[in-house]
């Protein structure tokens, strides 16, 4: 399992496949970044060699690529910009609802998650018969 | 679709009259404007903004941060309704 750029251990997959293991490089990126270096795209990981390696990371990073760390930290970052100043947005993704209009009564489930069942909470305190 | 650059920022005339005229006289007190619909331009920093939901004016201060933004992102029109007993507390509300 060849390393690029720290962390990244991508596996026994296509170089344009494996290098998309890596968060902020997508298939276009990808492309582009083998374009860069040189490299046959159908190339598997594990056969390259040290010296296609750093040519990988050579063109990653004169790629000007935002990407793991940076490009998180970025992401992090635009979301507490939009809660600091209370905006609509920022308060959607507080609540962890739908940020662009979607409907919410029903699905939405990829923002709000698993459904979750609420029975009926009743007033200890209230009188028998009301209610 | 974002917005053509060549139009720039869109912002009522009837608000950017009255922005004109706060810069002007250096007044500080708040803008009352129904005009969600405007975007924040950097003339706004520093104003507050009385903006209509559709009830009631809630009190906007423009900071920078804010440049872009409409003005009715910040001005909420729902309320956040939530189940839960019947208690004299939540009844309360």
């Amino acid at each position: 399992m060849p390393r690029i750029l720290g962390v990244d251990i991508p596996g026994e997959k296509r170089i344009d496949i494996a290098l998309r293991y890596i968060y902020g490089i997508g298939p276009v990126n990808a492309r582009e970044v083998l374009a860069r270096a040189e490299i046959d795209p159908a190339l598997r990981a594990k056969t390259l060699t040290e010296q296609q390696v750093s040519q990988i990371v050579h063109a990653i990073q004169e790629g000007k690529y935002v990407i793991e760390g940076d490009l998180r930290r970025e992401i992090g970052l635009n979301l507490k910009r939009l809660q600091a100043i209370k905006s609509y947005r920022g308060y959607r993704h507080l609540r962890g609802l739908p940020v662009r209009g979607q409907r919410t009564g029903t699905n939405a489930r990829t923002r709000k998650g698993p459904r979750k069942t609420v029975g009926v909470q009743r007033n200890p305190n209230a009188k028998a018969g009301t209610h | 679709m974002s917005r053509s650059l060549k139009k720039g920022p869109f912002v009522d005339r009837h608000l950017a009259s009255k922005i004109e005229k706060a810069k002007v006289s250096k007044s500080k007190a708040p803008i009352k404007t129904w005009s969600r619909r405007s975007t924040i331009t950097p003339e706004f920093v520093g104003l507050s903004f009385n903006v209509h939901n559709g009830k009631i004016f809630n009190l906007v201060f423009v900071t920078e941060n804010m440049v872009g933004h409409k003005l009715g992102e910040f001005s909420y029109t729902r309320t956040f309704k939530r189940h839960g007993a019947h208690t004299a507390k939540a009844e309360a509300k």
